[in-house]
């Protein structure tokens, strides 16, 4: 029997198995969740790049939204940053344990035709892109990673990315790790025809300002907002854009260059 | 079992309609099921001009619940009247529910007009209690002679049943209540949500950028039951009844303490099922309970 996936313009609520929840460094980490078997023979397909969930924690009333990591034969991979109460109770689930996952959830990141991608990812806006780099290397490119973290301590998938990436380049601020500075420092060595890049807004934003020109579309921006539904229905998280109102649940989390305006 | 209800002459296959605000324009729960098998739908909260909302924040969580400051984003009454509401009915056979809102009397009579016109509207639901606006959304709701007069003057000039939706942040709900009916009110909707807000211990500031929002969920539905509990009491006209609505128990408890037909708010955004999953449920628990007709226990808790 096969796992269920997720149905291409069905949003849905399913109840995933934990299969693993282990700590990568002080603060983060990663869950894996088996979907639910199945034996329906309708089409399902797995989430999309960029693509997020809203997982529901028990005793708190609104879902949590996380980018999804990676997705593999029905194993859906989430890493997290605890932060609060939600990621808190989240760190605690043991494997076995029934979590209910409402996804597959925003327009994720449309795969360009390029050469040269450049993925960019800072602190916990870098696992969105391991799903990403694996599928860029299944289309036959080349991705070059470039991940930044504060401090050594702070540092998860060097070698998972290293493995895939034709190029991986770690920057911590303090230096205690790979090169000095942030990871929008030294854009210019690189040889690049597109970008895609998730993690805080002044990274996002430095990227812009900083970055060559592309072509249209070709650079891809994940945003984040606070939520509750995360499909559409209760405009919590609207932003302007050159493009009108979005909502990033659902035009976004992914706005491209030509569509962000920045406040 | 017969689930029918009607509000005003309008005819519901059921009393579960998702409420204004929780269900974005119809569409967005599409994905989830058929919204055929709705009882109706009300739409987001609309205003003469279209609006931006406020700045986000625009949520907040909370026990049992949550805050929302959306602060009335939407399209415009026009674009509701002439291609929303009519691209929904286009598939949606249910009674479709307007929400409007407004900042000045001419406001609300002008953005009446406008909707009235609408086939695709079966119900105008006047939202005189939004927390979440600037100049008084709510303010019109709180005072018994300010929503009487607007009250009066949007039923001057709509065609279709005009329900009235009421805040729960007023002394006497009741009160208000009877003013809206003695101003020609076909009916009421309560409650709008209740005023709070929540602060970021980490920034030391309000969550939300509004600061306040109003909140909803689980946590209000025994303010919710009450509002309507004592405004049964006060009233002759329908009630929809609404707030924290989580499953078909919580309907058959609203429709006990007075109301026709119910909503469904902040539920639909944890659960985007909810509403089917309550319409699947119902029946089991009116077997259970031992209803046959759910009209049969509007306000039944009074007697
Ligand atoms: C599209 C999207 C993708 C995300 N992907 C990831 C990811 O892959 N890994 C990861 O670690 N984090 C991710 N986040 C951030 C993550 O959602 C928050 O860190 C998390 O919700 C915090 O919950 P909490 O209960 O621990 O914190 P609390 O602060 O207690 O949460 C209170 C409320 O605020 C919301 N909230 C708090 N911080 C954020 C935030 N930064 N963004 C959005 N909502 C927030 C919570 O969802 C909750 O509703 C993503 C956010 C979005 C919008
Ligand atoms: C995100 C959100 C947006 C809302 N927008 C509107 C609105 O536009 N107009 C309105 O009359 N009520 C609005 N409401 C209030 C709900 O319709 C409902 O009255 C309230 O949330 C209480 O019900 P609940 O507890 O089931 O959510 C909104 C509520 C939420 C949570
Ligand atoms: S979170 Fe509800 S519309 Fe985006």
């Amino acid at each position: 029997m096969r796992r269920w996936g997720y149905k291409e313009t069905h949003m849905q609520t399913l109840d995933f198995t934990v299969t693993e929840n282990v700590q990568l460094t002080a603060d983060i980490w990663r869950v894996r969740l088996a979907a639910p078997l199945c034996e329906h023979s309708e089409a399902t397909c797995a989430p999309q790049v960029g693509q997020f969930v809203n997982v529901q924690i028990d005793g708190l009333f609104l879902r949590r939204p996380i980018s999804v990591c990676d997705w593999e034969d029905g194993v859906l991979t989430l890493i997290y940053r605890v932060v609060g109460a939600g990621t808190e109770k989240l760190a605690q689930v043991q494997p076995g344990q029934v979590l209910n996952v409402l996804g597959s959830l925003g327009n994720g990141f449309t795969i360009v035709l390029a050469q040269r991608p450049l993925l960019i990812g800072g602190g916990v806006g870098v696992p969105p892109m391991y799903y990403l780099a694996k599928e860029l290397v299944k289309a036959g490119q080349q991705p070059i990673m470039m991940m930044g973290f504060n401090t050594i301590d702070d540092v998860f998938y060097v070698e998972e990315f290293t493995a895939l990436c034709r190029l991986t380049r770690v920057a911590t601020v303090d230096g205690s790790f790979g090169v000095k500075g942030f990871v929008t420092g030294g854009l210019e060595e690189f040889d690049y025809d597109a970008v895609y890049a998730c993690g805080p807004e002044p990274m996002l934003r430095a990227i812009d300002q900083t970055a060559k020109e592309l072509a249209p579309g070709h650079m891809q921006l994940s945003f984040e907002a606070r939520m509750a539904c995360g499909f559409g229905a209760c405009m919590a998280c609207t932003c302007r854009t050159k493009m009108g109102y979005k909502r990033i649940c659902k035009e976004g989390p992914i706005l491209t260059r030509e569509e962000v305006s920045w406040t | 079992m017969d689930l029918n209800v009607t509000l005003s002459g309008v005819a519901l296959q059921n009393p579960v309609i998702p409420a204004s605000g929780c269900c974005g324009f119809g569409h967005e729960m599409r994905p989830f099921y058929d919204i055929n098998i709705l009882g109706g739908l009300a739409l987001k909260g609309s205003t003469l001009e279209p609006r931006f909302g406020n700045e986000l924040p625009r949520v907040a969580e909370t026990a049992a619940g949550m805050l929302n400051s959306v602060g009335l984003q939407n399209p415009g009454i026009e674009a509701v009247a002439q291609a929303i509401a009519p691209a929904l009915a286009q598939d949606f056979h249910q009674p479709i529910l307007a929400n409007v809102s407004g900042f000045s009397k001419e406001e609300f009579v002008k953005s009446c007009e406008i909707i009235t016109q609408c086939d695709a509207v079966s119900i105008i639901e006047l939202n005189i209690s939004c927390p979440n606006v600037h100049g008084g959304g709510m303010i019109f709701g709180t005072c018994a002679e300010t929503a009487a007069d607007i009250v009066a003057a949007c039923k001057a000039v709509v065609t279709k049943p005009l329900y009235v939706k009421l805040t729960p942040n007023v002394t006497s709900i009741a009160e208000v209540a009877k003013a809206c009916e003695a101003a020609g009110a076909d009916g009421l909707s309560l409650i709008n949500t209740l005023l709070g807000m929540r602060i970021d211990l980490k920034k030391r500031k309000p969550i939300m950028a509004n600061k306040v929002g109003g909140l909803s969920g689980p946590a209000i539905f025994p303010v919710a039951l009450r509002c309507v509990w004592q405004v049964y009491a006060a009233v002759k006209i329908p009630l929809i009844g609404l707030g924290g609505i989580s499953c078909a128990r919580d309907v058959i408890e609203m429709m006990l303490a007075g109301a026709t037909a119910v909503q469904v708010g902040a539920a639909n955004l944890v659960n985007p099922m909810v509403c089917k999953e309550i319409i699947d449920e119902l029946p089991g628990e009116m077997e259970k309970l031992g209803i046959e007709k759910l009209t049969d226990i509007i306000g039944g808790a009074h007697a």
